[in-house]
């Protein structure tokens, strides 16, 4: 081979070189683009990607507001998440706002509304690009909530250290005034960002037997409704056509149920007042158990049953918290239909809804919507959405309404709810003391009613868990006050 | 009378002498006036757009990061422009018809690296020396003295295949290093470090230099031989069985590299060289299916054997598997890189506004998912544009080179950097498993920076001597 020849022959093999070369690199530009390009958002979704949570995190969340005052709000944070949450009421409202935590979930407002507060939801869309385009950092809306400041602190301290939830409602827009449940936490451990702290304080709470985590007005194990459970039965009664306030119903002092060997009493342990017989309203007004035994007895199941199904019984809502469906029970036999009549068996109801049924009998038979969110306010301070009262159904006449009404005006005035009386407010009210288990567990104690004075109304719920049953410590005693200081704040401010 | 009509032979040899002599001057100032260094001009005007990138990039980190601009990235910016123009001058002097777009390219990417170096630092709260962008610079600037110094010194770079043997000997010590006691040191399991005090150093990125130097010195003369082929078995010629020493000792050697250093990278990136180059030299593919089984042989007796090896390639396959991820050694990087490169898709979070330090050596091994993140898939399809232009210069010189020597070495320095590139970037996007190189030029790191600058001084040298075959 000559010199030339062979440095020609060189340039074959430096060509396949270069295209070996080429290759590697066309490789390279394959493989990032599928990065990139092709699986950007896949990678995107997946859990383990911290980039996407800090992503979240770096908007500035919207504030929670109430009556104006800040009760959850995003402070610039010198850590590499921007943010800090922080909630300056610390336990009060914390069954409200819930918690918004760095990756392990959230709850309360912060989690129904989480959308609107990260400035992600689809009515955002358009004020994001806006913002982007404009080189403004990216912000979520503000929620305003219905909660009147004043009921809510009233609720927390009349219930105090107790175990046990309070509600109270605008019978005419469903607006919902107060929401306390207790015993309660500090939202404020689950805003660290800390995140091995958070889930130490989750496992802690979680196994805290007293359940702080529950909001016991909404969710949870639920309650036994005892006798605010007639106020339902008062109104299916009325609505079915076949009872008035003046039907008589047989009044012993104790009564072996059919087919069983189980005895019912009132609460007095004596007839209800001294008649043979008792009228369906004096039976309320002092709460008696025999005749609404027989009432249930001779309604029927399937009318009790629409009852509740009519007042919301059997129905999950959003308000935009999830609300549990309270439950009346089905497939009764005869002695357990009769218990039911006075709120025991398998009847088992959320405050809320107990403040639901007080506050469509308080609005003429209209049940409105419960609803938490007033308005939701853009970062420029657009309002983007301002939710409207909302009616859910009618589930009794206007005339049964006020005959109901009545009756539980009566009960406040006169009858075994006089702890919630005040003076120059129409009040009206149910107690109940329901029994939850065989061995002397404490009843559950409660106590539902609305006050009226001038244009504005107030319905509320509180049930409170005693410790320890103590004799005289009964529900009129211990639940109607509470009650009591709910409507006072809500009709003072 | 005569003496003065007629001028001693000597003397007339002496005027004819100084005329031609002067007659040469003034043919090379006419040349220079003529044809005034077309490309260096071309090279300066490339440089100001590198510049301008390098120190835009630079400015941008700390604009998003911190939302304010300081003095510190204009002096880094500053710095690589008088290191860099520094060297410029220098071509203008002693190799005026050098390649115009080698040195370029090789500022852009330098100046890039320091602009994401400097921004992982300013997520680490990191300042003064404890900067490795403070430390990177004043690596760029002994890297661009080396450099400027081997091209003055290095007139005629043929003179380097005469010390092939030498090279080789240096080769073999720079790999030897790690292994002393006394100044080696393990990084992440892989004894590739020296270390003397405070200074730590990957002689391994030298020895890539000196090997290349050495297999064009050796295959120049030894091609010949080489060349003459034995047996022919299934269709293929072999060279004969007395010939195949030296690339069985190149492969021993790199097994040892394996085994001793647990280096995957580095054995890999020296063997795929030789083999290139002997492949070049030769032109017989034969060379290429016996290096391509020895690597078959190596790779499959290394993965049964070798635990690391093994999880890299687990870590590589599996990389998503919750339990890999999760594991000591995992795939837990390799997934944080994608994580950063997918957050940045097409366009990037914009420079300074990503979160490329949540991934392990974010400045060094996994700057390009760095980049990536932050200048998306534009970035880094520009990143791998520049490599591919740096490499097809460097090729270019061994399709015009004027010897052998000129020839193999230029492509072999070519395509180190384009197979370190290749190993390094297919790491991180999956491509390939990962093995622990530095992305040329962009990673943190002296020794890395020290070599591939040496290597743009090799290239500028040897394409000087591709003389008068215009700009392309």
């Amino acid at each position: 081979m000559s010199e030339v020849s062979k440095e020609q022959s060189m340039r074959r093999p430096i060509r396949r070189v270069s295209t070996l070369l080429l290759v590697m690199f066309i490789g390279l530009f394959g493989s990032s683009t599928m990065i990139q390009a092709v699986q950007a958002d896949s990678l995107h979704a997946d859990d383990r990607n911290t980039r996407t949570l800090y992503d979240s995190f770096a908007v500035e969340r919207g504030s929670i507001v109430v009556d104006g005052v800040q009760v959850a709000l995003s402070t610039p944070s010198n850590d590499e998440f921007e943010w800090q949450r922080e909630y300056p009421m610390g336990p009060l409202y914390s069954h409200i706002t819930g918690y918004n935590t760095l990756g392990q979930g959230n709850t309360g407002i912060e989690g129904a509304m989480n959308e609107e507060l990260t400035g992600t939801a689809n009515s955002q869309f358009l004020d994001q690009v806006l913002a982007t385009l404009t080189g403004q950092s990216p912000a979520g809306s503000s929620v305003e909530l219905t909660i009147d400041s004043q009921a809510q602190q009233a609720a927390a301290d009349a219930l105090g250290d107790r175990e046990g939830a309070v509600v109270a409602l605008d019978p005419d827009t469903g607006d919902v005034l107060a929401m306390h449940s207790s015993p309660t936490f500090d939202p404020n451990a689950f805003a660290s960002h800390n995140t091995a702290a958070v889930t130490d304080v989750y496992n802690q709470l979680l196994e805290d037997p007293e359940n702080p985590l529950h909001n016991r007005t909404i969710e949870g194990d639920q309650f036994t409704p005892g006798s605010v459970f007639k106020v339902l039965m008062l109104s299916a009664a009325l609505e079915s056509g076949q009872f008035t306030l003046e039907s008589e119903f047989d009044n012993p002092a104790e009564l072996q149920l059919p087919q069983s060997s189980h005895v019912i009493r009132n609460a007095s342990r004596e007839t209800c007042g001294p008649g043979e017989t008792v009228t369906l309203e004096t039976a309320f007004i002092l709460s008696c158990n025999i005749p609404f035994a027989q009432l249930a007895q001779q309604l029927g199941q399937d009318a009790i049953a629409q009852q509740a199904a009519a007042f919301g019984y059997g129905q999950t809502l959003d308000i935009p918290v999830r609300v549990q469906a309270s439950r009346y029970p089905s497939d009764l036999n005869e002695p357990n239909l009769m218990l039911t009549g006075f709120g025991q068996h398998d009847v088992r109801v959320t405050p809320m809804q107990i403040a639901m049924t007080t506050a469509a009998v308080a609005n003429d038979g209209t049940m409105m919507e419960p609803n938490m969110v007033d308005r939701v306010l853009a970062p420029n301070l657009d309002v983007i959405a301002n939710p409207e009262p909302t009616i859910l159904g009618n589930p009794v006449s206007a005339e049964v309404a006020a005959q109901v009404r009545a009756s539980m005006e009566l009960g406040v005035a006169e009858g075994l709810a006089t702890n919630a009386q005040i003076d120059g407010v129409t009040v009206g009210g149910k107690t109940g003391t329901a029994e939850t288990g065989e061995n002397n567990e404490p009843f559950n104690l409660w106590f539902t009613g609305y006050g009226e004075l001038d244009d504005q109304s107030v319905a509320v719920a509180v049930v409170v868990v005693p410790d320890e049953n103590i004799v005289g410590d009964t529900s009129n005693v211990v639940a109607a006050p509470i009650g009591r200081a709910v409507i006072e704040a809500v009709l003072n401010s | 009378m005569s003496d003065q009509t007629a001028p001693s032979p000597q003397a007339q040899n002496a005027l004819q002498t100084g005329i031609v002599q002067l007659r040469d001057v003034t043919e090379a100032i006419r040349v220079r006036i003529r044809n005034p260094a077309k490309l260096r001009n071309l090279e300066l005007f490339l440089l100001v757009i590198a510049w301008v990138l390098a120190g835009g990039a630079m400015v941008l980190v700390q604009l998003g990061a911190l939302q304010r601009v300081d003095l510190f990235p204009l002096q880094l910016a500053a710095g690589l422009g008088v290191l860099t123009l520094a060297l410029h001058i220098v071509l203008r002097i002693v190799a005026r018809e050098a390649d115009a777009i080698i040195l370029p390219v090789a500022t852009v990417l330098n100046g890039l690296g320091i602009a994401m170096i400097y921004r992982i630092d300013i997520a680490d709260g990191l300042s003064g020396w404890d900067a490795a962008s403070m430390r990177q610079i004043a690596w760029t600037g002994i890297a661009l003295l080396v450099a400027i110094a081997a091209i003055v010194v290095v007139r005629n770079h043929r003179v380097l295949a005469r010390y092939r043997y030498v090279a080789m000997a240096i080769a073999f010590i720079l790999l030897l290093l790690p292994l002393m006691p006394g100044i080696g040191r393990t990084v992440n399991g892989a004894t590739v470090w020296i270390g003397v005090g405070p200074l730590s150093f990957q002689p391994g990125e030298l020895a890539k230099i000196a090997l290349a130097i050495f297999f064009a010195g050796y295959l120049m003369t030894a091609r010949d031989s080489l060349s003459v082929v034995g047996r022919k078995v299934l269709g293929v010629r072999f060279p004969r069985l007395r010939d195949l020493g030296p690339i069985l000792v190149v492969w021993a050697m790199c097994m040892l590299v394996l085994v001793f250093q647990r280096d995957l990278g580095t054995s890999v990136l020296y063997f795929g060289l030789f083999l290139v180059m002997i492949y070049i030299a030769t032109g017989r593919r034969s060379w290429m299916v016996i290096g391509v089984g020895l690597v078959a042989v190596g790779g499959v007796a290394a993965y049964f054997s070798l635990g690391y090896v093994q999880r890299r390639v687990h870590a590589w396959i599996h990389a998503f598997d919750p339990a890999v991820y999760e594991a000591q050694g995992g795939s837990f990087q390799i997934v944080q890189g994608v994580f950063g490169m997918g957050h940045g898709g097409l366009l990037g979070t914009g420079l300074g506004l990503g979160r490329p330090d949540i991934t392990p050596y974010a400045n060094s091994d996994y700057i390009i998912p760095s980049l990536g993140e932050e200048l998306g898939l534009t970035g880094i399809v520009a990143i791998l544009g520049l490599y591919l232009i740096l490499v097809s210069r460097g090729v270019r010189i061994g399709f015009q080179g004027p010897d052998d020597f000129t020839k193999l070495l230029g492509v072999g320095l070519a395509f180190v950097i384009g197979l370190q590139v290749f190993i390094v970037v297919g790491g991180v996007t999956r491509l390939i498993p990962l093995t622990g190189l530095t992305t040329p030029f962009l990673a943190a790191g002296g020794s890395s920076l020290l070599a591939n600058w040496l290597i743009v001084a090799l290239l500028l040298r040897l394409s000087d001597s591709v003389r008068g075959r215009g700009i392309v």
